[in-house]
């Protein structure tokens, strides 16, 4: 049992954190919005040549075949950024899909391609302009669909970074690259890593939420005095920074273990729990920033509009509370159960 | 990061499992606070689990302890927790004193108190409020006025937990003149010595938890003072930062109150106000994030890591966690919620939530405010100004 980070992922996530430090400051997000541009090719130029697509893609297709917890931390960064480029799904969710549906395609998209997904759970798909091909569900059966054999049509979100349509099309035989009841494992998986990545993500927007407010609290003057020697302020960002604490080990955990009944409900916690983080984050970010929280002006709404989006994609709240309710009503429960049945009275007899 | 208990682990999880299951006494025994006999039963409970050699697992071997890592300590918790073992009547001691008496005492210190804190024959009670002196720790009053080898202790303790019935207690004691942080230092008294005087205080039920300790010129040895002269107040961070940090409220505390509450929640949820589903999904989620933020700091301090400010993040977080929970449970049993155990039509399952919630209204004032908490955890981890 070692619930710590390896040094490796230590730095891979310090990596990454330097490249959206650098590439996806205020400056750059607004430049975008600017110039109505849906992305930054610079910059996602370099996150592909950093491999950061293929970062769960198998050695075999070119890729890293990291784990779900270096996928975790690389999340968190892209949440914290506000990286508006796809990356999170891209290599958290689609490139394990297509590894093992479409090995052609899961090369280009390791090399920078962008393949939308429409999940189930969801009625519209995100990036699907940009994307080469769309992965889609008919019934039970998998599509692997070329762009241009779609009509989009914008869904405009409240986050300006992001980009949502409602995808037309026809399924028929020739997209169908799976079908029957083991299709709707890949649903699931997929749905179970947009939750797992996704939550990380969130947990992100959240931490940059109360950084952000921290340091305007220290800088805010009134009364002849920074408005963050205040209790009142002061107890706000603390609310939300224990939050921040009591989520991360729920995301990192459900990363770091094995499938089972457990973690996915374990996943559904950690989401729950990153969503409720950055609610109260960007809440309290909002509310120490004052009216300047409010404007267009300062950074602060586009936190709050990513953990608006971000915490009811990938499965609503309410079908993550009742995925974790009928864990907690059919499982064995107790301190002995944290990390599954490792506890249990027959694990313990097989080891002795 | 690897999530899975080592063969080792496992089977150290089955041996205290297995002697929890032929140790533990069948009926709970009488609680240690309303009566010296409920004292004195858990004493001997302690003395059991001392033979045993499970009194503190992560003691040195020589002090009465297994030497073993804080993963293990966890492993126990759970397994302890599970069997419904008697709460610990020196935890004061064993948790919060034994650790600092580790890091900070002479060897003669250890020798002297340690042992003899393992077996239960000195039951400790802490001292660290005084009327003036809450929150506010630095504005203790209580003197230690040095006389050749002795100190002679005068002043007036308050909110002192187990003082009524325990052997030994340390608190914060300054020399005269001093002020604030300084001139602090943290010593060790009998509870019988000359000039000490116990008045009892009852809490909002009427049991006697805690007390008020009257110094009048009470003489101790130097030897008695735990660190430095002067140093009480460094010295008393490092108990308060073990004490909230990790090992006060162990999680298995908590997710077995979880547990209870979730089959409680079975029983009752055809009549439950349907809004109560989620504080019970609540409460677990809770629980078991919290066991889990306990492994993380765990690793790392077995790693060389020092604790940090999340000993206020965790304080806050597993106090406002009993307290939800236990307020579920109650709302979950509607009119019943009022009876106490003795009522003759209160059904005999139903478990004492009642005094698991009257216990829980108190953890987010003990150990240092939440409110305190909070401004540490603005100023520490987010770098705001001290007010």
């Amino acid at each position: 049992m070692d619930f710590r980070l390896t040094e490796e992922q230590e730095m891979l996530a310090e990596t990454v954190e330097a490249l959206l430090r650098e590439s996806c400051g205020s400056a750059d997000l607004r430049r975008m919005l600017d110039e109505s541009a849906a992305r930054d090719t610079q910059r996602w130029e370099a996150i592909v040549a950093m491999g950061l697509p293929g970062v769960m893609a198998p050695e075999s297709l070119g890729g890293s075949a990291l784990g779900a917890t270096e996928m975790a931390l690389i999340a968190t960064a892209c949440g914290y950024w506000l990286l508006p480029e796809p990356l999170v799904e891209q290599a958290g969710v689609v490139l394990p899909m297509l590894a093992e549906l479409d090995a052609a395609l899961a090369t280009r998209a390791i090399a920078g391609e962008i393949v939308a997904i429409g999940h189930p759970t969801h009625p519209f798909v995100a990036d699907a302009d940009s994307a080469v091909a769309l992965l889609l569900a008919d019934g039970e059966a998998i599509h692997l669909v070329p762009r241009d054999a779609v009509t989009l049509v914008r869904q405009p979100s409240f986050d300006p970074f992001r980009r949502l349509f409602r995808v037309d099309w026809t399924p028929s035989a020739a997209t169908r690259i799976g079908h029957g009841s083991a299709v709707q494992v890949f649903w699931d998986k997929a749905l179970d890593r947009g939750a797992l990545f996704g939550g990380a993500q969130v947990l992100g927007v959240a931490q940059r939420a109360v950084d952000m407010a921290a340091a305007y609290a220290k800088e805010r003057q009134q009364f002849g005095k920074s408005i963050g020697g205040f209790q009142a302020v002061k107890h706000l960002l603390a609310n939300a920074q224990i939050k921040i604490e009591f989520a991360r080990p729920v995301v990192l955990a459900a990363a770091a273990s094995d499938a089972s009944e457990h973690n996915r409900a374990r996943i559904s916690h950690a989401r729950l729990a990153a969503a409720a983080a950055a609610d109260i984050a960007t809440h309290a970010a909002v509310q120490v920033h004052g009216a300047m929280g409010f404007s267009w002006e300062v950074d602060v709404h586009f936190l709050l509009k990513r953990a608006t989006a971000l915490s009811q994609a990938w499965g609503t709240a309410a079908f993550h509370r009742q995925r974790v309710a009928a864990h907690v009503l059919s499982a064995k429960l107790g301190p002995d159960c944290t990390f599954g049945a490792a506890g249990q009275r027959e694990m313990l007899h097989e080891v002795a | 990061m690897d999530l899975r208990y080592t063969p080792v682990e496992q089977a150290f999880r089955a041996e205290v499992r297995d002697w929890l299951d032929s140790h533990v006494p069948r009926a709970p025994l009488p609680d240690f606070d309303s009566t010296s006999d409920g004292f004195e039963a858990h004493r001997e409970w302690e003395r059991t689990l001392h033979k045993g050699g499970w009194s503190m697992v992560t003691w040195p071997q020589a002090y009465g302890g297994r030497g073993l890592d804080l993963i293990r300590w966890l492993i126990f918790e759970e397994e302890y927790y599970r069997a419904g073992a008697p709460l610990r009547v020196n935890q004061n001691g064993i948790f919060l004193l034994g650790p600092t008496l580790i890091e900070y005492g002479t060897s003669e210190q250890k020798a002297r108190f340690l042992p003899a804190m393992a077996a239960g024959d000195e039951i400790w009670a802490q001292a660290w409020s005084e009327p003036t002196a809450g929150s506010d720790l630095a504005g203790v009053r209580a003197t230690a006025t040095r006389e050749g080898d002795d100190y002679i202790l005068s002043g007036h303790k308050i909110w002192s937990s187990r003082a009524v019935h325990a052997d030994w207690a340390f608190g914060l004691f300054r020399a005269p003149g001093s002020e604030r942080h300084k001139g602090l230092s943290l010593i060790l008294f009998s509870l019988d010595a000359p000039g000490i005087t116990v008045q009892p205080i009852k809490r909002m039920d009427g049991k006697p938890v805690f007390a008020e300790i009257f110094l009048d010129d009470v003489r101790v040895p130097v030897a008695n003072r735990l660190g430095g002269e002067g140093e009480g107040w460094s010295v008393c961070m490092s108990t308060a930062g073990f004490e909230r940090g990790l090992m006060l409220r162990s999680p298995a505390r908590f997710q077995v109150a979880a547990a209870n509450l979730v089959d409680l929640y079975r029983s009752r949820a055809n009549q439950a106000d349907p809004a109560l589903a989620a504080s019970v999904m609540q409460a677990w989620m809770d629980a078991d994030a919290y066991a889990l933020s306990i492994y993380a700091t765990a690793s790392r301090l077995m790693a060389g890591g020092a604790i940090g400010p999340e000993t206020s993040t965790n304080k806050i977080f597993w106090s406002e966690l009993d307290l939800d929970l236990h307020r579920t449970a109650l709302a979950l049993l509607g009119a019943e919620a009022e009876l106490t155990t003795d009522a003759p039509d209160r059904a005999a399952n139903l478990g004492d939530w009642l005094d698991g919630y009257v216990f829980s209204l108190a953890g987010p004032i003990y150990a240092g405010a939440n409110e305190i908490q909070r401004n540490i955890i603005a100023e520490r981890m987010l770098a705001l100004p001290r007010g």
